[in-house]
């Protein structure tokens, strides 16, 4: 049985057990477990309206992985420049028959928007500044691989928060699974109300870590400084930057995560970002065991279901009758 | 107060009318006077006659009456609505004059006040002058609000006395917020010459930057931008203290937060001539509707949180918010079926105005029928000087029947309103409206209604 409803858009709505559920399935994905034709015949879109090599190349990889032919959406030359709304994109790509709807948008909530209007299944791969909850996966399978487990580590994110979307995927996924989740950066950059949805806020970072067990830095983009959320990316180092130094504030063993791409020399210094420390390409290579496990949990195995309906409905009649 | 303007007697083509009409047996709400009390009322032309109390004779000079017996069902003043959108001329997509005022018509509003940022603005009195015309086939009674600035850009004055010559009751650059603290000062001190109040949207554009929702744990959850109260707080303050240097009656629109109420509380204690108004979804909603992403819940004041919406409902109760007024602003369904970041704000509310608040009020928070129809009649009225919201022997014949106590489950495809933009979609309200007559004139009437007319019987 599927462990998603139709659906991936984000990790906040998911239980610990269907993530736990999804990690597991990551794992066979990762050890070749999972049939190369599992997916044959199905057509997975990707839809991306911002532009994102990495995560692009690893759902196209998964899928292709699964047996399943990929068409590569392109917003900017499309009908999308004639006008078309995003739900009558949607319609259409499944009215050409596609299963999966894989969806990166500049908008929060877009994927909840096209999921309200489609039958098809809609992976979100990353929704405005709300989740990437396929991002979200990769980064527990890491932690998990790398510790054993995920419950009792101290987590500490530290960056854009408000603006990340990773943050909130991360966010919910590490502490769905009983790790603390510490959210560290500028208080202009870190909402507080987050606090009330149960992780913690500090905006130092040398308090955030001490006793982590993980750092993870996001990306800090310059124009977040237009803005007049930042004073200066100068500032925004001396402040907030995971260096060697800063990482012996957490504790020993205590390892570096993250989504990329990086500036080095901004959040992080390249002696920690390519350090013995850093799961930074272990992290990429997750990515492609988790979007299979992903699309295989909502294309294969919901088929599987799908295809059991008819039969159990016409026995209903049967019976019926009898 | 705003003198002046008649009001545009509604003549709508067709509507059912008798020369004389007889209300049997209502209970006769009219919050102005007190009145409370089962009787008759006789309306002659477009004016009330009479209103007996049960058992009294009529006059029966009149001709042919039309009688229905309203046993178990409520009379009361025509709802006044001062902030709509009417979106005639230039949007008319989402809707126009007359389907607006239908829409009104049908949620029990026989005055309607329509703001100005319509294509083009009310900025001009060729504006004001097709807006009468076009309302004289209009189902209700129109008054169209003048912009304070040109264009709403808020940097020159619109020409406000040629405004009002052409029937403008009140000023407003509704939908933005006039920055320029000495613009709005001069605005105010020039208004205040004609009597005319000054409505105003209060959100300081630097500190909303771009919110899409409130901001708080909701908006962090979503990943959506946030507008901070301190964005209404900050322009209201100011504009206190501008109204209170003039002497002009500011009337602060949609307030949302209990800041907001605490500071137009303080405000009224020191005699500054402040009004207000909240609308309906801020009475019942909180941020956390949200919560699907669904643009339908997606308004301008943001839905804030539980203890703001306590706190509206204290600052109504006590006085400190004077009306209920909806903001009834409509938009096509193509333009709302779009990302939450996109659409545009606003919500339509004519259709269940007056079901929010009996719902609210009433039945949810035990005020007498008659206080909380003192919010949707005769307060707003009296705040821009409209002769409405009253039920009185020789007034305009402008009356709701409706039944406090009929639930109906609101269906947007129903609506008459050109748009469906509702957050209340799907819920069950308790308080309905039967039956709408605007200048003696059924421009709403529900089948339920029509059952019980007794007789056409000559005198």
């Amino acid at each position: 049985m599927s462990v998603l409803r139709g659906h991936l858009l984000g990790l906040e709505p998911l239980s610990p057990t269907q993530i736990l559920a999804l990690l597991d399935l990551a794992e066979e994905a990762a050890a070749g477990r999972l049939d190369p034709r599992s997916l044959e015949g199905r057509v997975v879109a990707n839809v991306f309206y911002e532009p994102s090599t990495r995560t692009r190349t690893s759902f196209e990889l998964a899928a292709r992985r699964l047996g399943a032919r990929v068409v590569n959406f392109d917003p900017e030359r499309s009908s999308v420049q004639k006008g078309e709304s995003l739900i009558d994109t949607a319609l259409t790509l499944e009215a050409m028959g596609t299963d999966a709807i894989v969806l990166r948008h500049p908008c929060s909530g877009a994927g909840q928007l096209v999921a309200r209007h489609v039958r098809c299944s809609v992976v979100n791969a990353g929704d405005g500044m709300h989740e990437h909850p396929t991002q979200g996966l990769l980064d527990l399978l890491t932690v998990r691989q790398a510790f054993g487990r995920i419950a009792g580590l101290r987590v500490v994110v530290v960056g854009d928060v408000l603006h990340s979307r990773v943050a909130r995927s991360a966010a919910w996924g590490f502490s769905k699974l009983g790790a603390e989740v510490v959210l560290c950066g500028p208080p202009t950059l870190v909402p507080r109300q987050l606090e009330q949805a149960g992780v913690r806020v500090c905006h130092r970072l040398e308090e955030a870590l001490e006793g982590a067990d993980v750092v993870m830095a996001l990306r800090v983009q310059v124009e977040r400084q237009a803005a007049g959320f930042l004073p200066s990316a100068g500032e925004y180092h001396r402040l907030y930057a995971v260096t060697p130094e800063r990482l012996r504030l957490a504790k020993p063993g205590a390892l570096f995560m993250h989504p990329g791409p990086m500036n080095l020399g901004v959040e992080v210094t390249p002696e920690v970002a390519y350090g013995a420390r850093s799961l930074v390409l272990r992290q990429v290579a997750n990515g492609v065991a988790v979007r299979m496990a992903v699309l295989y949990d909502l294309l294969a195995q919901q088929r599987a279901a799908a295809e059991v309906r008819p039969v159990e409905r016409t026995e209903l009649a049967l019976a019926g009758r009898v | 107060m705003a003198g002046g303007a008649p009001g545009f007697p509604a003549a709508p083509p067709g509507a059912d009318r008798a020369a004389r009409l007889v209300l049997k047996n209502a209970r006769v709400v009219d919050p102005a006077s007190g009145l409370d009390a089962v009787a008759d009322v006789v309306v002659a032309e477009d004016r009330v006659r009479a209103i007996l109390p049960r058992g009294g004779s009529g006059p029966s000079d009149l001709g042919p009456a039309e009688i229905i017996d309203l046993s178990g069902l409520v009379v009361a003043p025509g709802l006044v609505d001062v902030h709509v959108h009417l979106r005639q001329p230039g949007q008319t997509h989402k809707e126009d004059i007359q389907s607006g005022t239908r829409a009104a018509a049908r949620g029990g509003v026989t005055t309607v006040v329509c703001m100005a940022n319509t294509t083009p603005p009310v900025d001009d009195p060729t504006v004001v002058a097709a807006i009468r015309e076009w309302s004289r086939s209009a189902s209700v009674r129109v008054y169209p609000v003048g912009a304070i600035t040109k264009g709403l850009e808020g940097r020159e004055l619109s020409p406000i006395g040629s405004l009002v010559a052409a029937g403008v009751v009140a000023l407003s650059d509704d939908g933005r917020w006039v920055q320029d603290a000495g613009l709005l000062r001069r605005a105010m001190v020039y208004a205040r010459n004609f009597g005319l109040p000054v409505l105003q949207h209060c959100e300081d554009p630097s500190l909303s930057a771009g919110g899409v929702m409130h901001e708080g744990e909701v908006s962090a959850r979503l990943g959506l931008r946030g507008s901070p109260r301190s964005a209404e707080e900050a322009a209201l303050a100011r504009d206190l203290v501008l109204a209170e240097e003039t002497g002009c009656h500011l009337h602060v629109q949609h307030v949302s937060t209990a800041g907001s109420v605490r500071l137009i509380r303080q405000a009224k204690e020191r005699g500054v001539p402040v009004t207000a108004e909240v609308t309906p979804h801020h009475l019942v909603l909180t941020h956390e509707a949200v919560e699907g992403y669904d643009p339908n819940f997606k308004m301008n004041p943001p839905l804030r949180e539980a203890d703001d919406v306590e706190a509206l409902l204290e600052g109504l109760q006590d006085g400190t918010i004077d009306c209920v007024a909806t903001d009834h602003a409509p938009h096509a369904p193509w333009e709302k079926m779009v990302e939450f970041d996109r659409a545009p704000f606003g919500v339509v509310g004519l259709e269940t105005l007056l079901a929010v608040v009996l719902t609210r009020l009433v039945h949810q928070r035990g005020w007498s029928l008659r206080d909380a129809l003192a919010r949707v009649t005769c307060v707003p009225a009296r705040i821009l000087g409209l002769d409405a919201g009253r039920l009185y022997e020789g007034g305009p014949a402008d009356l709701v029947v409706l039944d406090p106590e009929a639930e109906w489950v609101v269906r947007p495809e129903e609506f008459a309103s050109k748009s469906r933009n509702t957050p209340f979609a799907g819920w069950t309200l308790r308080g309905k409206v039967l039956g709408t007559l605007v200048a003696g004139r059924w421009v709403h009437a529900d089948e339920a209604l029509l059952r019980r007319r007794l007789a056409e019987v000559p005198s």
